[in-house]
């Protein structure tokens, strides 16, 4: 009988916090059928917001999965002085809140911010434009990868880098044959979790990026704007949108971690 | 390719893992670092790999100076404790790694490792994972895969510790027939004196980081340097100020002049031998191994009286009082 009862709130606590908010969400998307739903995405601002999200999650992503296994070697297979500073630093995007992540980009990139005006001076603009976005991605989907594959690193040792070591590979042939594929799977469930956050990022985003429609409006800015100029349909239509990216990610990852592996 | 160690020291922070250590390996010889956990013989096995950098003293290969030389530049075969087999990879490949690494042609890739996988009795396993072998065939895999490379010098780190006593025995005459056929020089580490018995003809005992004695088996059994080589290798008694091996202690059923009372307390059959414990008049205890014939023709029984006449006793002048 305990085991009905925890099966039953478990799956009703699901039902209730996930599957009702996002089923409602398909519904409303398609309750006057296709021709609604298809006008709302193929509006050019919902395209362009789209194609923004995309670019965006295209850049941050590879750059943080470099980033993010480098930083577990070092983390774990160097023993540089300042490396826990940097293990915890990792952490700071999990813990602050975007929009104090975008604010800080605001005040660093403004025009009398400290790398604003000499940026501008030269011609690059930061702020409510492409980079601005990127970077605000890039920092709020930073510790993914670190964290999935630092316990994975741990895990392992050193003996079957050691072991290569003395068969004459060399530093970098042992991370391309033994390294990198033991850690595969983090690496891969790491970039599954950096798309999901680099597309849904909002908070620090919608700071920084200025929210011009058709111009530096992400997917769920756009959502926000549909929403508040009671476009519900169009709201819906791109959130359907945004849940079918999130499906794709999951699935990606389903796919990847094989059965039973521990490191997934 | 003969090793030598010179001066060796290391230390992990406060912890001294080698103290001064100087070792001297004849080519082509099998040899034992024999000491109980913690004496640094892994440490010296994993500094002559350079696998890690001693703090002091150097380390020279076939002569030449090694010690700043990288672990892949040494031409050293290296069987880890747990065997670290590549666990993506199938057993063929873990085999062939050495091999491809160093961009040898496929055909002969290919015909090495299958040489390999026949020597090792792993042929027809080539498509296994490490996960899917056994111990002592994961073992034989790690050995293999040193071996492929055509290295002068193998060393292996505890290389039977983690096999159940059957396959252990089955692999130390199988290692010693490879190390006869094959020109290569072998050290290896192990905490069991009965191992290096059986297979070194040439046994380093270390302890606490320091080198106690390096000696041929026999000569290290017959003349111990030190007390602590006397109780590590081999069972011993302790006797006063003197130390005896229990098959030097002689039991009969009258006194003469020489001999001491004591009183059987256990009689244990361990097929050929027989071991007796005894407690001494004065409440010494003392351990007499007899060949099986000898302990029937005393017919010794639990309780019995017996007079005990030792040979070969031995007593050390820095007796460090260490068993």
């Amino acid at each position: 009988m305990p085991r009905y009862a925890v099966r039953f709130a478990s799956l009703g606590y699901l039902a209730l916090i996930l599957v009702a908010p996002v089923g409602l969400v398909f519904w409303r998307s398609f309750e006057h059928g296709w021709d609604p739903f298809w006008a709302a995405v193929s509006n050019p601002d919902a395209v362009h917001a789209l194609r923004l999200t995309l670019e965006v999650a295209v850049v941050a992503v590879p750059l943080n999965t470099g980033f993010g296994v480098l930083c577990g070697l070092a983390i774990v297979r160097r023993r540089i002085p300042g490396m826990g500073l940097v293990n915890a630093l990792v952490d700071l995007p999990m813990a602050l809140s975007p929009v104090v992540v975008g604010l800080a980009l605001y005040l660093l990139y403004a025009r009398d911010g400290w790398f604003g005006g000499w940026l501008l001076g030269h011609g690059v603009r930061v702020l409510f434009a492409y980079p601005a976005i990127l970077l605000a991605t890039m920092f709020v989907s930073l510790p993914f990868v670190v964290r999935e594959v630092v316990p994975v690193l741990r895990e392992i040792g050193t003996d079957q880098e050691e072991a290569a070591a003395t068969l004459g590979a060399s530093a970098f042939t042992t991370f391309r044959r033994i390294t990198l594929p033991a850690i595969r799977y983090a690496v891969a469930y790491g970039v599954v979790l950096t798309t999901a956050r680099s597309l849904g990022e909002f908070g620090a985003v919608s700071i920084v990026s200025g929210g011009i429609a058709g111009r530096t409006q992400t997917l769920t800015q756009y959502v926000q704007a549909s929403y508040e100029n009671f476009d519900q349909t169009g709201a819906y239509a791109a959130s359907v949108l945004l849940a079918l990216l999130a499906v794709a990610t999951l699935l990606a990852m389903t796919i990847l971690r094989p059965r039973g592996d521990r490191s997934a | 390719m003969a090793i030598e160690a010179r001066n060796v020291t290391k230390r992990f922070g406060e912890f001294v893992a080698l103290d001064d250590v100087s070792i001297d390996v004849e080519s082509g010889s099998l040899t034992a670092l024999l000491g109980p956990s913690g004496s640094g013989k892994s440490t010296l096995l994993r500094v002559i790999a350079g696998l890690e950098a001693p703090d002091a003293g150097e380390v020279l290969i076939s002569g030449n100076e090694a010690t700043a030389l990288a672990p892949q530049k040494r031409g050293v075969g290296f069987v880890f404790q747990h065997y670290a087999p590549f666990t993506h990879m199938t057993v063929w490949s873990n085999v062939a790694f050495g091999l491809q690494i160093r961009r040898r042609p496929k055909a002969e890739i290919a015909a090495r490792v299958d040489e390999l996988l026949e020597l090792v009795q792993l042929s027809g396993l080539g498509r296994r994972y490490p996960t899917q072998l056994s111990g002592g065939q994961r073992q034989r895999m790690a050995l293999a895969r040193a071996l492929a490379a055509e290295p002068e010098v193998l060393l292996l780190d505890e290389p039977f510790g983690a096999l159940d006593a059957r396959v252990r025995k089955e692999l130390r005459e199988w290692l010693l027939r490879l190390h006869d056929e094959m020109d290569v020089t072998t050290i290896f580490v192990t905490h069991d004196q009965e191992e290096a018995l059986e297979l070194a003809d040439s046994i380093v005992v270390m302890n606490k980081g320091r080198v106690e004695q390096a000696a041929p088996p026999r000569e290290l059994y017959d003349e111990p340097a030190n007390a602590f080589v006397m109780s590590f290798v081999g069972p011993v008694n302790r006797l006063d100020d003197a130390w005896v091996r229990p098959h030097d202690v002689e039991l009969q059923h009258e006194p003469n002049g020489s001999t001491r009372e004591a009183q059987v307390e256990r009689v244990v059959r361990l097929g050929f031998e027989t071991r007796v414990d005894l407690v001494r008049d004065d409440g010494e205890r003392l351990h007499a191994q007899l060949s099986r014939d000898e302990a029937d023709l005393l017919e010794l029984e639990q309780g019995d009286i017996v007079f005990v006449r030792t040979r070969r006793e031995r007593t050390f002048l820095d007796d460090r009082n260490l068993v």
